[in-house]
C-alpha cells in the first residue's frame, strides 16, 4: 500500500487511490486557494474543472483527481 | 491502415472491439487513447470495463490536447460527456461535488461511510449515484430531482422493461421531485443545504444537472459531432463520432454507436448495419431523457449578484449580467479564461444568458508548454 | 522602439502618456511597470546592448546594462551562458481589452456596436444600411482600414502572430524579456520568423511569444509555427517547457512597408483621417497616436511632428 505525504503528514492509502481521494480522506478540505482567496476542493472528479489543483512532487497546478498515489509522493495543498 | 480511437468509455471500447474484429484479417492496427489512467470512461471508472481485445494498442494517461500529434487513416472520436454545473450561492464551498464527481472520488478511494449526503440536480444519474453511495455506507438525506412527477411518469411509461427493473433496484425513499437546492451553507466546508424550503444538515452535496457532450476535439478538427451519416461518419470521411459526444443518450446508445463506428471505420458496413435498429430504439430513449429532465427556468435565477459563475477566475454573476456576448464577457471579465477553459462556466452561462461559446483552440487541456515544441516540421 | 527616430519619438511620447495615466488606472487594466530586459546571447549582441544604451541616453532615456551575473540574478530562469542585457526600467505591460474599456469610459464617447462597410468624405456607411454623418471621421480599423476606403491607397499588410498563455506562476519571470536577436529575425520584412519574447502579467501568468507570418489571414493556430516559437522560448528559458499552457491566441498585426504607422489626413478624402498600421507596437503607441492626431485635427501643434507618419508618404 502506497504511503504518501500530504502537507507534511504521512498517510497510507489503498492501491489505485487518486490523490484527490487521499486528500479528502486525510481530512483536508481546502485543496487550493481561488484567485480571490477562497478555499476550494475537488468538484468534478474527472479532470474537467481544475478545482483539485495541488502541488505534487514540487510541480504546481497538478490535477489531483487524475493522479494516482504512488509510494513516496509529496502533496501540498494551500 | 491505422484506426485511432479517442476515448475509452463504453463507446470507445465498443468501437475498438468492432474495429479490431473488422480489420483482424487485413492486419490493420487499432489504437485506443484515453486521458484517464484506466479504461472504462465515466460509468466503468474504477472497474467493470470489458477486456480490451487483443490487437488493440491502448495509450492511457494521454489526453489529446491538439490533433496535430495524431496520425491516422480513420479516427473515431468518443470523447463522451461531462456534468453540467449551475451556479447557486455556496456552490464553491469544499464538500460540494458533482453527482458523478462524488461517485468517481469514492470509486478512487474516498470513504463515505456514515457521511450525510444530499444528492441533487437532475437525471437518472441521481438515483444511480445515491444507490452507489448508499452501498458504500453513506447516509443519504435527500435526493432532490428538479423535474416534476408529471414528466417523470411520462418518461417512465416510455422506458423499456429492463430500465424499469433498474430504476426499481435503485429506488430510494428520499427521492423528491420538483425539488432543487437553492443554497449551500458553510464557511470553509458545506454544513447544510436549502432545498424545497427546508434546511438539511449534510457533510457532502453531490449535485449535477445532467450531462454536456465533450465536443471540443471534434470542433477543433472542424467536424460537427451532431451531423453524422448513418455510419457515424462526419463531414470528413476519415473521422467518425460515437457515444455521448454526439448527444446524451445513455450507455446503451453509446455502445451501439461505438460498434457501428468501429465496423464502418474498418470497412465492414454489413456488420455496422446490423446495429441500426438498436440505435433507433436507444435514440428514442435519448429524446425521452432530454424531454423529461429539461431544466426548469427557476434554476437560472439561483445565483446572487456576488455568486461566482467562473470558478477559475472568480467572476461574479453581476460582472457578467451586463455583457453582450460570451466573447465580451471573456475578454473583459476573464470569465472562461482559466485552466478549465470554460468547460464549467461555458455551459452554465449558455443556460443563464443564452450565449454561445466561441471558437476552440489548442491546447484543449492545460498542457506542459514543452509538448507543443514537438509538433510538426518547421514551415518554410 | 528604436528602429528609427520617428518610431522612437512616438514610442517615447506614448510611454510618457501611459505613465501619466497609470496612477489612477483601475486594477482590471493590470498596468505593471515591470521594465524590459533586452537579452544578449553573445558578445556581438552585447555590442548592440551598448549601442542601444547610447542611443537611448542621447535622447534622454536612462537604461542600465546588466552583465551575465546581474542578468542571472534578475531572471534566474533564463539559461546559463547568456552574455547580459539592457534594462529599460519604465517599460510596462497592460491588459489591452480592459485598457480600451477604461479609455472609452474616460472619453465619454457613445459606443455604437455596428459594422462599417465604407467611409466617404463625411459619412460612415453601416452594414445595416444606415449611415452616420460627421465633420471628422477617423479610420482606426486596424488591419481592415484599407477595406473601408477602397479608393485610398492604404499600404497595410497582415502579419499574423501567435501567443501561448500559461497558468499562474508568480515570480517565474519578473521583466518583459525580449531577445536582441529579435532585431535581426523579427523585423525582417519577408518570410516568417520567431523570437523569444515573454511578458509577465500581474496575475502571474506568462504570455509567451512571438511569431510573425506574412500573408496569412486565418485565425487558426498554425501548430508547426507555434512549435517553432516554443522551441525558441525554451532555448532561452528551459523551465518554460514544464509550465502549464492554458490557452493560445493568434492575432494579425497591421504592417506597413517602412514599419511606421499611418497617422493623419486621408489622401483624397477630405475630413477623413487614418490611424492604423502600428504593427507590433500599437498598444504602446496608442496614446501618442491619439494625441498627435487630435492635436492636428483641432489645430494645436502636436508634441512631436506628424510628418513621418503621414498616410501619403508612400505616394
Ligand atoms: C461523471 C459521470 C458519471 C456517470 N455515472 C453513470 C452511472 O453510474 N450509471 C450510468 O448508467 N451512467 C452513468 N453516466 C453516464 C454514462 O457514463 C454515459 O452514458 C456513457 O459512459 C457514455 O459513454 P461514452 O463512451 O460516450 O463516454 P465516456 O464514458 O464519457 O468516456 C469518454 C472518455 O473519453 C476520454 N476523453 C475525452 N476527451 C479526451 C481527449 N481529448 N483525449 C483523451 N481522452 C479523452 C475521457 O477520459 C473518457 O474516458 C455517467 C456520466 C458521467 C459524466
Ligand atoms: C501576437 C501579437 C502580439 C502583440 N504584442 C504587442 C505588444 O506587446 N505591444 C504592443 O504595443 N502591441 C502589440 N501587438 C500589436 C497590437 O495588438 C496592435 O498594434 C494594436 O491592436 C493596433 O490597435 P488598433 O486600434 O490600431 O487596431 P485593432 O486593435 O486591430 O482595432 C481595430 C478595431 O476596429 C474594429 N473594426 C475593424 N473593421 C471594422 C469595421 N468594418 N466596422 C467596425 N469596426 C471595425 C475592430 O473590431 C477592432 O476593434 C501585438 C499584436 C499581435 C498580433
Ligand atoms: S476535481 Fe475537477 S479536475 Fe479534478
Amino acid at each position: 500500500m502506497p504511503e504518501i505525504t500530504i502537507d507534511g503528514r504521512r498517510v497510507t492509502v489503498r492501491e489505485q487511490t487518486s490523490v484527490a481521494a487521499a486528500i479528502l480522506q486525510a481530512g483536508v478540505s481546502s485543496f487550493r486557494r481561488s484567485v480571490t482567496g477562497e478555499p476550494r476542493a475537488a468538484l468534478c472528479g474527472m479532470g474537467i474543472c481544475y478545482e483539485c489543483r495541488v502541488t505534487i512532487d514540487g510541480e504546481p497546478h497538478a490535477l489531483s483527481c487524475q493522479t494516482l498515489c504512488v509510494d513516496g509522493m509529496v502533496v501540498e495543498t494551500t | 491502415m491505422k484506426i485511432v480511437i479517442v476515448g475509452a468509455g463504453p463507446a470507445g471500447l465498443a468501437a475498438a472491439r468492432s474495429a479490431a474484429e473488422g480489420v483482424a484479417r487485413s492486419g490493420a492496427d487499432v489504437t485506443l487513447i484515453d486521458g484517464n489512467h484506466s479504461t472504462g470512461g465515466q460509468i466503468w471508472r474504477g472497474g467493470g470495463a470489458p477486456e480490451i481485445e487483443t490487437g488493440v494498442a491502448t495509450l492511457l494517461n494521454t489526453r489529446v490536447a491538439s490533433p496535430d500529434l495524431l496520425t491516422f487513416d480513420k479516427l473515431i472520436l468518443a470523447t463522451g460527456a461531462r456534468e453540467l454545473f449551475l451556479p447557486f450561492p455556496g456552490w464553491t464551498l469544499p464538500g460540494v461535488f458533482g453527482a458523478g464527481g462524488l461517485q468517481a472520488l469514492v470509486k478512487e478511494g474516498l470513504d463515505v461511510r456514515n457521511k450525510r449526503v444530499v444528492v441533487a440536480g437532475t437525471g437518472p444519474l441521481l438515483l444511480a449515484v445515491a444507490h452507489y453511495l448508499k452501498t458504500h455506507g453513506a447516509d443519504i438525506r435527500l435526493i432532490a430531482e428538479q423535474a416534476p412527477w408529471s414528466k417523470l411518469i411520462r418518461f417512465g411509461a416510455a422506458l423499456p422493461s429492463r430500465k424499469w427493473l433498474e430504476a426499481l433496484r435503485l429506488w430510494n425513499p428520499c427521492f423528491s421531485p420538483s425539488t432543487w437546492v437553492t443554497e449551500a451553507q458553510g464557511t470553509t466546508h458545506v454544513k447544510s443545504v436549502s432545498a424545497g424550503g427546508k434546511k438539511i444538515p449534510c457533510d457532502y452535496l453531490a449535485i449535477g444537472y445532467g450531462l454536456v457532450p465533450n465536443t471540443e476535439l471534434p470542433q477543433l478538427m472542424k467536424v460537427d459531432p451532431c451531423a453524422l451519416d448513418e455510419y457515424q461518419r462526419t463531414s470528413n470521411p476519415a473521422i467518425f463520432c460515437a457515444g455521448e459526444v454526439t448527444g446524451i443518450g445513455g450507455v446503451d446508445l453509446s455502445i451501439v454507436e461505438g460498434s457501428i463506428a468501429g465496423y464502418a471505420a474498418a470497412g465492414d458496413v454489413e456488420k455496422a448495419r446490423a446495429f441500426f435498429v438498436q440505435r433507433d430504439r436507444w435514440k428514442r430513449f435519448g429524446t425521452a431523457l432530454a424531454e423529461a429532465f429539461a431544466l426548469r427556468p427557476e434554476l437560472a435565477q439561483l445565483a446572487r449578484p456576488d455568486t461566482f459563475v467562473c470558478r477559475c477566475e472568480d467572476v461574479t454573476y453581476q460582472e457578467l449580467v451586463a455583457k453582450a456576448s460570451w466573447r465580451e464577457a471573456k475578454i473583459h471579465s476573464r470569465c472562461g479564461m482559466g485552466p478549465c477553459q470554460g468547460r464549467v462556466c461555458g455551459p452554465a452561462v449558455e443556460f443563464l444568458f443564452g450565449w454561445k461559446p466561441d471558437s476552440v483552440r489548442p491546447p484543449l487541456f492545460p498542457t506542459p508548454s514543452g509538448s507543443f515544441s514537438m509538433i510538426g516540421n518547421e514551415p518554410q | 522602439m528604436d528602429d528609427s527616430e520617428a518610431q522612437f519619438a512616438l514610442t517615447r511620447l506614448s510611454r510618457e502618456l501611459w505613465m501619466e495615466l497609470s496612477p489612477d488606472l483601475p486594477r482590471s487594466v493590470e498596468y505593471e511597470a515591470c521594465g524590459t530586459l533586452w537579452v544578449a546571447a553573445d558578445e556581438e549582441e552585447m555590442r548592440e546592448v551598448r549601442r542601444k544604451q547610447e542611443f537611448y541616453a542621447s535622447r534622454g532615456v536612462s537604461t542600465q546594462i546588466l552583465d551575465a551575473l546581474q542578468l542571472r540574478e534578475a531572471e534566474p530562469n533564463l539559461r546559463d551562458g547568456l552574455a547580459g542585457a539592457l534594462l529599460v526600467n519604465q517599460d510596462s505591460v497592460v491588459y489591452p481589452p480592459c485598457a480600451a474599456v477604461e479609455l472609452i469610459a474616460r472619453s465619454g464617447a457613445t459606443v455604437l456596436r455596428a459594422r462599417s462597410v465604407g467611409i466617404e468624405s463625411q459619412k460612415v456607411m453601416l452594414a445595416n444600411g444606415e449611415s452616420l454623418e460627421a465633420g471628422v471621421i477617423i479610420n482606426a480599423a486596424g488591419i481592415h482600414a484599407g477595406a473601408l476606403m477602397p479608393s485610398v491607397s492604404v499600404p497595410i499588410a497582415p502579419r499574423k502572430g501567435h501567443l501561448l498563455i500559461t497558468d499562474r506562476y508568480p515570480g517565474f519571470v519578473r521583466h518583459q524579456l525580449v531577445e536582441l536577436g529579435y532585431l535581426k529575425s523579427a523585423h525582417s520584412t519577408t518570410g516568417s520568423s520567431v523570437a523569444f519574447n515573454v511578458q509577465p502579467r500581474r496575475t502571474g501568468q506568462l504570455l509567451i511569444g512571438s511569431s510573425r507570418q506574412f500573408g496569412v489571414n486565418s485565425p487558426d493556430i498554425d501548430a508547426p509555427m507555434m512549435a517553432r516559437m516554443l522551441r525558441r522560448a525554451t532555448d532561452f528559458m528551459p523551465g518554460i517547457a514544464r509550465l502549464s499552457a492554458i490557452r493560445s491566441w493568434t492575432g494579425v498585426r497591421a504592417a506597413t512597408p517602412d514599419k511606421l504607422p499611418l497617422i493623419g489626413p486621408c489622401p483624397g478624402l477630405p475630413h477623413a483621417f487614418i490611424a492604423a498600421g502600428h504593427e507590433g507596437l500599437g498598444i504602446t503607441t496608442s496614446l501618442g497616436t491619439a494625441r498627435i492626431l487630435t492635436d492636428h485635427i483641432v489645430g494645436k501643434t502636436p508634441p512631436i511632428p506628424l510628418s513621418p507618419y503621414l498616410p501619403d508618404r508612400h505616394a
